[in-house]
């Protein structure tokens, strides 16, 4: 019963991660970031920050889009390329495996297993390179929320790195 | 009815008394608007970030403008267990010195690197006035970046200032020393052997990496401050001193007793040519030089072993006397370079110098008869502008606000003094609560101060706080210095016993602040580069753990096989990519402190068990919903035990 709850709701919610204690904000924890001033970042995925009262507004927001600069058009997929696929694990072993396992097991973010057959590869791009106006906008993320308890953190994946991890991600799906 | 009068009575009645205790204008009158004018709306930034030395707490305290915020203690001299600074390994050998660790200093001075005479941003330096050192703070990460041992010194006070273009940074001594080479002399034998000496230390452009240049010995007064000249007077250096009665005992009496004591004007680009023809001593000497490299997280000390020295006895056209009354303590060089002003903290009056004069002086040799440890002794008339008459008791040092008036502190007085510095006339007075040190005028150093605030760094604060118990708030305090008069506008209390600090505006650094270390750049000898490398390895009695940090894990979390007595070295490695997520890492027993290690950061925690038992270690900075899940044990065995070391490692974490 346990297991197939779980099986659903990371059907249904997908993905990868994680996050903590959503947009109302009952902790004092510094995770929830979605109070910062706009930031200057170098982050590598640069984009305009959603300004906090557009955060909380969810008819601006895509859930097959997702949000971020990835949309069909900068996202194409071919065969599988499995040198790409090959970084993208290296990168994930250092930034997302501590928390993710490539079968459907959660650990403290779901199992990846199946991911690139739920949602659109751009956003998964919009997703890892951009999580925190993600986690506080997406329904489904919200709902895993619930069940992980920790925000996926931004570990700073650069356009490339991001890239490479999608293809490992269908890697791991079996894409050929 | 009556009581009601009696009240009103009794509280005039102790509202006098207390008032008749302070200085003139206690209850001090504040404008209607002053609140507006500090008060920062949450989730807005202040305009300034203000730099202020964080005295014997060896510390530098960073505070926002004008809301008096504390927004970060920088640590520098001193060890520093919120940060693990000076405990975890990599940053133990910032403290080390010719003495060994020294986990301690007294921090007065705050200088911001300069690029044409304006501040630039890039680095802050501060003086350790006790064990002589200079700090160099890296202003992306707000972390100690190198520190410098001085030789030939007993007390780095007048320090750290700088030229226009940060070419040098000086660093002299308050008390004059033997020298390093000979120094088991007998105490009374001061007059012939006690020598002061100014390290003129050069700063590297692009990496900010500091060096002993030369050093200038000169007679054995005592050095208080120094200003670099600006604009016309660049290449020129002034610095303070007392005790040119050179008296080694008693000096409350004995250093004050002569009329005038001395402004040194230094010819530094003149001195600078003299080493280069070859004209300076090289001398073998001892000084640690540490140095703290970003990519692998690691501290070096080095210990350097020679100086060259230019005796100021023996040169032509590099030294110069100016006498000035009574023990100096500012000499501040106004906007212009034009004007040096002598704040004699036992003088009733504040000598303004003027460039111009003073090397007229020079050029018509307009000296004393006898010269002052083989430096000529300049006229005093002859480099004076003027003197502004009856300022207030006690002038210590002057800023400026770039509109052609200077502020100068009073600390026996208790106030603040404004005056034009071209017809040397007093404009304005506010008082202090009490015993004002320096003054700090954002920018108030440089070519273009930012004339709105100023800061007074107080001494004393009987009656401003509430008490706690016999040692009270250190304090500044914030005036509007934008209209004809000051006008104060807030207290704040600050660390240690605040000196002199520096202010800039918040938009020149904000936006170039590290967020993260980036995880694919960490070189340290001990990263563990993902779960699936974490480890423990055992050589010898050694014991490494190669260990990693994520929201809201480590990996390894449950270690077996380690024995009493072992050396255990925790490398904890912090995966996270995130701004300000740090993880910290504490456990029990550890007789040194924590680690807060940052994100994409390695840091070290040495820990030697001394007992048999199950010793659980935690995330000291909460992190996450799950923070306190982010633990785990190590379990230590006698010494003798055979036990292998047994670790889970992340293939065997997976939560079923
Ligand atoms: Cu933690």
């Amino acid at each position: 019963m346990k297991k197939s709850i779980i099986t659903t709701l990371s059907l249904m919610a997908t993905i990868l991660i994680i996050g903590s204690c959503g947009g109302g904000g009952s902790t004092s924890e510094k995770s929830t970031n979605e109070t910062e001033q706009p930031e200057t970042t170098q982050t590598p995925s640069e984009q305009p920050e959603a300004k906090p009262e557009s955060k909380a507004d969810p008819s601006t927001y895509d859930p097959k889009r997702g949000e971020g600069k990835f949309n069909e058009s900068n996202v194409k997929l071919g065969a599988l390329d499995a040198a790409m696929a090959d970084k993208g694990k290296a990168i994930a072993a250092t930034k997302c495996n501590s928390c993710h396992k490539q079968t459907d097991e959660k650990l403290v973010g779901p199992g990846w297993k199946g991911v690139t057959h739920r949602k659109t590869p751009h956003w998964i791009m919009n997703f890892i390179t951009n999580p925190d106006p993600m986690i506080s906008k997406d329904p489904e993320l919200q709902a895993q929320l619930e069940i992980c308890l920790v925000r996926m953190p931004n570990q700073n994946l650069n356009d490339e790195e991001a890239r490479n991890i999608l293809e490992y991600m269908r890697q791991n799906d079996e894409v050929k | 009815m009556i009581s009601n009068k009696l009240i009103v009575g009794l509280l005039f009645v102790v509202a006098m008394s207390i008032t008749s205790c302070k200085p003139k204008g206690t209850t001090s009158v504040i404008s209607g608007d002053a609140a507006t004018k500090v008060y920062v709306p949450p989730g807005q930034y202040d305009e300034f970030y203000n730099f202020v030395s964080g005295g014997f707490s060896g510390q530098l305290s960073v505070y926002g403008i004008p809301s008096g915020r504390l927004l970060r203690v920088i640590p520098v001299f001193s060890s520093d267990p919120e940060k693990g600074w000076g405990f975890n390994e990599e940053t133990k050998p910032m403290l080390n010195t010719s003495h060994g660790i020294v986990p301690w200093d007294d921090l007065h001075h705050v200088e911001m690197s300069q690029t044409n005479g304006e501040a630039d941003g890039k680095w802050v330096f501060v003086n350790g006035n006790n064990t002589p050192r200079l700090a160099r703070i890296d202003l992306k990460t707000f972390r100690t970046a190198e520190i410098l041992e001085l030789p030939n010194s007993g007390g780095n006070h007048s320090s750290p200032f700088g030229t226009e273009n940060s070419e040098y940074i000086v660093a002299s001594t308050r008390f004059s020393v033997p020298s390093d080479a000979n120094p088991d002399v007998p105490i009374s034998t001061y007059k012939e052997n006690f020598k002061g000496h100014i390290s003129f230390v050069s700063v590297d452009k692009e990496t900010g990496e500091m060096k002993v240049a030369f050093q200038l010995k000169a007679p054995g007064v005592n050095f208080d401050l120094a200003r670099a000249g600006k604009g016309k007077s660049h290449g020129w250096f002034f610095f303070s001193c007392y005790n040119t009665e050179l008296a080694n005992t008693l000096l409350e009496v004995n250093a004050s007793q002569k009329d005038k004591d001395f402004i040194l004007a230094i010819n530094w680009k003149k001195a600078e040519e003299y080493i280069k023809e070859g004209k300076g001593t090289k001398q073998a000497v001892k000084y640690s030089h540490n140095k703290y490299d970003e990519t692998t997280h690691t501290a070096k000390s080095e210990m350097e072993t020679e100086v060259t020295v230019l005796d100021l006895a023996n040169t032509e056209g590099i030294a110069y006397l100016i006498p000035c009354p009574k023990s100096p303590h500012g000499c501040d060089v106004d906007p212009t370079g034009e004007y040096i002003i002598g704040s004699g903290k036992l003088a009733a009056l504040i000598p303004v110098f003027s460039f111009d004069k003073l090397q007229k002086a020079i050029a018509e040799k307009k000296f004393e008869t006898e010269k002052f440890g083989g430096i000529p002794v300049i006229k005093y008339e002859a480099a004076l502008y003027g003197e502004v008459q009856k300022p207030g008791l006690g002038p210590l040092h002057t800023e400026f606000d770039g509109k052609g008036n200077a502020y100068t502190s009073m600390f026996v007085s208790s106030e603040v003094v404004k005056w034009n510095i071209k017809d040397l006339k007093v404009l304005d007075r506010a008082p202090t609560y009490y015993s004002v040190g320096h003054l700090m005028i954002p920018g108030g150093n440089t070519k273009k101060p930012f004339g709105k605030y100023l800061v007074a760094y107080n001494k004393i604060t009987k009656d401003r706080y509430l008490p706690t118990g016999p040692e009270l708030a250190q304090s500044a305090q914030l005036y509007d210095i934008s209209g004809d008069k000051m006008k104060l506008l807030l207290d704040f209390p600050t660390i240690g016993e605040p000196h002199y600090a520096q202010a800039i505006p918040a938009a020149l650094i904000k936006d170039k602040q590290a967020k993260i270390f980036d995880i694919n750049s960490n070189k340290h000898q001990y990263k563990t580069n993902g779960e699936e490398d974490a480890k423990v390895v055992r050589e010898g009695n050694a014991v490494h753990v190669y260990m990693t940090s994520i929201r809201s894990h480590f990996v390894p979390d449950n270690i077996e096989g380690v024995k009493v007595g072992d050396e255990v070295f925790f490398h904890v490695t912090n995966l996270e990519q995130d701004w300000d997520v740090p993880h910290g890492f504490g456990i029990k027993g550890a007789n040194n402190a924590e680690l807060l290690i940052m994100p994409g950061e390695t840091l070290t925690l040495k820990w030697i068990p001394d007992r048999v038992g199950i010793f659980p270690m935690y995330c000291t900075d909460f992190c996450s919903a799950l923070h306190q899940e982010m633990s785990g044990y190590v379990r230590v065995s006698p010494k003798g035990s055979t036990l292998p070391i047994t670790f889970n490692s992340s293939k065997k974490t997976a939560a079923k």
